[in-house]
């Protein structure tokens, strides 16, 4: 949806002679959308760059937002968009900031009235509709892939593998485990068993808060790869609702060994080992 | 052909499997490793796969195998070595590898032979007084 070459010339023609007045009014009606958000020379740099951007569009000729020419324009919108979406602000706030300009025509084609007044606005509107929906998708891209750095983040922190003891090796599971991350934390488990040649794993899903059927799979998978492995598995922290789930779901876990605490699991590992812990007299001081 | 070196250690002996098995390879490895046991007298067998990126159902079957002849003849068979990605594999396949134990690594291998071997021991010299209590 292009704009003709008159209508272009005249958009172009419109904006640069009336250069300041445009900034100061869309910077104004931008402002009070944003109830001082931003400061005001902030956004009349936005707006400068955008404006400048639209007239050198039209100087080339047509102003065609999906043409190379536009190439200029599209960055200027993305970068707005950008900056909108990583401070914050909400979609309709960004997009509004590229409608205002809307306004802005209204009052200038109508002070310079003529018989192409209507269809030019009309032509213009257009443009500036195009240009908001543009800001939106690519609002939304930036959005998205916020999104998806902090799903990555998040994998990379929440499975960390400790030692215990000798021979011994604990995953605190926080969080609901998806698929993904439930393969991240298989990986991981296996690979510290090599690396630490420890035949004992304690998984501990404490902080888990709800235990299905899938939750229930990944895990027990782990259990199993560590078996084939020759490493002994033992689940803990059950917490009271989640045994009755599991019991009311019909998940069986088998012959693997299962505690209520860390502290049980630890314990039964050592004796496993062979470990004796003995209570000593406490000391008094005094 | 190629074949699989058996090395003894002790009372073990240490099968470390570093080529694609065929099945040529697989029998030849079941043959000689019967005849190893029977000539040495070896109460364990440490199955080595480290080097093993790939074990399929064929791999499984034959250590299932070795597994099972190994016991007839009164050892006791231990796989070692397996990789993450590989346990990963088979947990997803669905294959459990019954009746083979396994071990993190050769070392962990051989003590839990000797640990079984050990067991072995106590067993029968716990019979013995026993029996000669019961006599009078």
């Amino acid at each position: 949806m292009a704009l003709s070459t008159e209508e272009s010339g005249r958009l172009a023609a419109l904006l640069s002679e009336q250069d300041e007045r445009v900034t100061t009014r869309w910077t104004e009606i931008v402002t009070s959308s944003l109830r001082g958000r931003l400061s005001q020379a902030e956004l009349r740099r936005q707006v400068q760059d955008l404006h400048r951007a639209i007239v050198a569009t039209g100087d080339q000729g047509i102003i065609d937002l999906s043409a190379d020419s536009a190439a200029e324009l599209r960055a200027a919108l993305s970068e707005l968009s950008r900056g909108r979406a990583r401070q914050g602000f909400s979609a309709s706030e960004t997009t509004i900031s590229i409608f205002a300009l809307k306004d802005v025509l209204a009052e200038l084609v109508q002070e310079a009235g003529g018989p192409t007044a209507l269809p030019d606005y009309v032509a213009f509107s257009k443009l500036v509709d195009e240009m908001g929906l543009f800001t939106f998708e690519s609002f939304v891209r930036t959005r998205e892939s916020l999104i998806a750095d902090q799903a990555e983040q998040l994998l990379e922190l929440s499975t960390p593998v400790v030692k215990l003891w000798e021979g011994v090796v604990a995953v605190p599971l926080v969080g609901t485990l998806d698929s993904a991350r439930a393969q991240v934390v298989m990986e991981r488990l296996l690979q510290t068993l090599v690396d630490t040649s420890s035949p004992y794993a304690i998984i501990d899903i404490t902080g888990v808060p709800a235990v299905d059927t899938q939750v229930a799979q990944h895990i027990l998978k782990t259990v199993v790869a560590a078996r084939l492995m020759g490493a002994d598995c033992i689940i803990s922290g059950i917490r009271p609702q989640i045994a009755q789930t599991i019991v009311a779901l019909g998940i069986e876990f088998g012959d693997i060994a299962t505690k209520a605490s860390l502290a049980d699991a630890l314990r039964h590992v050592l004796r496993l080992n062979g470990v004796e812990t003995a209570r000593r007299q406490p000391r008094r001081d005094a | 052909m190629e074949r699989v070196p058996i090395l003894k250690i002790g009372d073990i002996l240490l099968v470390s499997i570093q080529l694609d098995m065929s099945d040529q390879t697989a029998v030849q490895l079941q043959e000689d490793l019967a005849e190893r046991i029977v000539a040495t007298g070896c109460h364990g067998v440490i199955i080595d796969i480290t080097a093993l990126d790939i074990v399929d159902s064929f791999v499984g079957r034959m250590l299932s195998t070795i597994a099972s002849i190994s016991k007839v003849l009164d050892a006791e068979t231990v796989v070692v070595g397996m990789r993450p990605a590989v346990a990963i594999t088979l947990v997803e396949l669905g294959l459990s590898l019954n009746g083979i134990r396994t071990a993190l690594n050769v070392e962990r291998g051989m003590e839990l032979i000797a640990a079984a071997h050990a067991e072995e021991l106590d067993y029968q010299l716990d019979d013995e007084p026993d029996a000669e209590t019961a006599t009078p």
